[in-house]
């Protein structure tokens, strides 16, 4: 027989020791949670899986995404409400600004581009610095002539660059190349989308809706175009017939308000985002 | 300047430190609470049963709060132009205010800075600086209330034992801070915004609910269920930023060693008890202390306190006046 005292079989456990190590895990936990959630979140969004207009005079995608503050200064200051904020379904790019065109374009109604000036970051900016990123295609060869004031002194839009470039990437659907016209509202008696006319109102955009054609040939994008020389119908022949088509140039701005009003469904001609100009 | 590094370090994670020396004004202090034969439980009854009723600093910052979020809606959906944006960046009557902590972010991002965003900057850090620094998240962040009424409830919860307060080591605020800064600098993303609670409330509030209040709701049930006051206490980058910003503000909440019994009311309800470690019997100083750094102002220990010990206070002036 030993005369030893038996050893405890655990050695004590420390209750405070045991308390801080459970704090310690729980706060490595914590931590990882915190930075792995946004870090997931950014994947999507640094790829680019999914493209999205943005506002006029946006920097570069990339410069875009780390310039916006997300305050939504922009959205508040367009007289036509074409800016949207981002949720958290698209990447997580939560608050970044996008425009979705076919819903609701910027037509420049408030001639002088507001979001850039309201924006405080400089994510939209007249002016680049010089050492971002400007891609070919990407520069306009001439700031663009807006249309609406074409007759005033300073004609053009302030604007170096192109947001997107528009593209008829469904013919088919195209009415003027099957010879149609059209009637009624470009977009049906329920479409909510707004623009300024002109020969309506200088200063208050109006619903789409509220606008109804009756047209031989249907030339919407070419008539609604808000920006000089940016597009027009061009007779081609095609398979032995000479057909009407919409031919997009070089001033193209890539403000969407051809896909807006596009009667076709889906639109014969969209915008695409961050397009570059790559020669007619 | 010691006083200013404690606050300092204290607001980074080191928990407070025992003082080393204390004032002569403060050893006598201590020396009476310790000889004197008074009947303290009579002072006490007598303090209780006179102090301010109600929670008057509370329902002034509860105002201040919800009027200055609601003045950004109404700016937008009425177009009165007075506040417009959202509290990440927004312009004032014109002028630009940039959340600093939104601005920090883009800093390092883009890894340029045009003059509008250091303009915005540079006011809100005048400005909280001398409004206290961390105030910005009691009196202005929408997220604070919504934390204030979780709490509300994870305290009822506790008292009925159904959920326990699990705590982490305060540090991990400051660590976070770090990382979300270098990730800003390498992703080129403000990635810390795309979970900030405080960018997602207020534009929630002006442009229109979104999925990611899912996010929000989220983070408040961690903080009924699991973690008092969790985001703000350990996670919250923000919170450090406007920290740093007000270490040296002259708007504080003063702790006067003499009035004080030592009862420990301020630091239950305190969303940063260490702030508050000085109101421990033997550990204060010096006869007048402040709250530090950390201290959001939010004025619950002024509302709370039976004996007229905390109060809000501004440094100098008295001299002025």
């Amino acid at each position: 027989m030993s005369t030893e005292k038996p050893q405890p079989t655990h050695p004590l456990i420390n209750k405070r020791k045991l308390e801080d190590r459970r704090r310690f895990l729980r706060t490595l936990f914590l931590a990882g949670t915190a930075v792995g959630i946004p870090l997931l979140g950014l994947t999507p969004m640094a790829r680019g899986w999914e493209s999205r207009m943005r506002p006029p005079g946006a920097l570069d995608e990339k410069d875009f995404l780390s310039s916006c503050i997300k305050c939504g200064q922009c959205v508040q200051v367009c007289p036509v409400s074409a800016i949207k904020l981002d949720d958290i379904g698209h990447g997580f790019g939560i608050g970044v600004p996008y425009i979705d065109s076919r819903t609701q374009a910027c037509d420049f109604s408030c001639d002088a581009v507001q979001c850039i000036l309201a924006c405080p970051t400089g994510a939209l900016a007249y002016e680049k610095p010089d050492f971002l990123l400007v891609r070919p295609g990407a520069a306009l060869a001439n700031k663009p002539i807006l249309l609406a004031k074409e007759k005033s002194a300073e004609p053009t839009l302030n604007l170096k660059e192109r947001t997107g470039l528009a593209k008829l990437v469904r013919p088919e659907k195209c009415l003027a190349r099957q010879g149609k016209g059209i009637k009624g509202a470009a977009r049906g008696p329920e479409f909510k989308g707004r623009m300024r006319f002109m020969e309506v109102d200088r200063w208050k955009p109006i619903p789409l809706r509220d606008h109804p054609y009756d047209l031989e040939l249907c030339d919407l994008c070419v008539r609604t175009c808000p920006i000089k020389g940016a597009i027009s119908l061009e007779t081609v022949v095609e398979n032995g017939v000479k057909i009407r088509t919409p031919v997009v140039h070089e001033p193209c701005v890539g403000c969407g308000v051809c896909e807006m009003v596009c009667p076709a469904e889906p639109a014969a001609i969209v915008v695409e985002a961050r397009k570059t100009w790559e020669g007619a | 300047m010691s006083k200013y590094s404690e606050s300092l370090m204290v607001m980074l994670g080191r928990e407070p430190k025992k003082p080393q020396q204390f004032t002569p004004a403060a050893d006598h202090i201590h020396t009476l609470k310790r000889v004197e034969k008074v009947d303290w439980e009579e002072l006490k009854t007598h303090a209780r049963a006179h102090r301010a009723q109600g929670q008057p600093w509370r329902n002034r910052r509860w105002s201040f709060l919800i009027g200055i979020n609601l003045l950004f809606v109404v700016s937008y959906w009425f177009d009165i132009q007075i506040l417009e944006g959202a509290l990440t960046a927004s312009r004032l009557l014109g002028f630009h205010m940039i959340d600093v902590n939104s601005a920090l972010q883009v800093m390092l991002a883009h890894k340029h800075i045009i003059v509008n965003l250091l303009i915005g900057t540079g006011t809100v850090v005048v400005l909280w600086f001398f409004f206290g620094g961390r105030t910005f998240c009691s009196w202005v962040c929408p997220y604070h209330l919504v934390a204030e009424w979780a709490e509300k409830l994870h305290v009822y919860l506790a008292q009925k034992k159904i959920v326990t307060d699990h705590t982490f080591n305060r540090g991990v605020r400051t660590v976070l801070w770090l990382i979300f800064g270098v990730l800003a600098w390498v992703t080129g993303y403000t990635v810390f915004e795309t979970l900030s609670p405080t960018g997602i409330l207020s534009r929630a509030l002006i442009y229109g609910p979104g999925l990611a209040l899912g996010w929000v709701a989220l983070l408040l049930a961690f903080e009924i269920f699991y973690s008092r006051r969790g985001w703000c206490r350990y996670v919250c980058p923000i919170g450090l930023t406007y920290g740093f910003v007000g270490v040296f503000s002259p708007l504080r909440v003063k702790y006067d060693l003499s009035k004080c019994f030592h009862e420990g009311d301020c630091r239950k309800v305190c969303e940063v008890p260490h702030v508050l470690e000085i109101v421990k019997k033997g550990r204060a100083a010096d006869a007048i202390m402040d709250t530090g750094a950390d201290c959001t102002r939010c004025g619950a220990c002024v509302d709370v306190c039976p004996s007229g010990a905390l109060r809000f206070d501004i440094k100098g002036l008295h001299k002025l006046l």
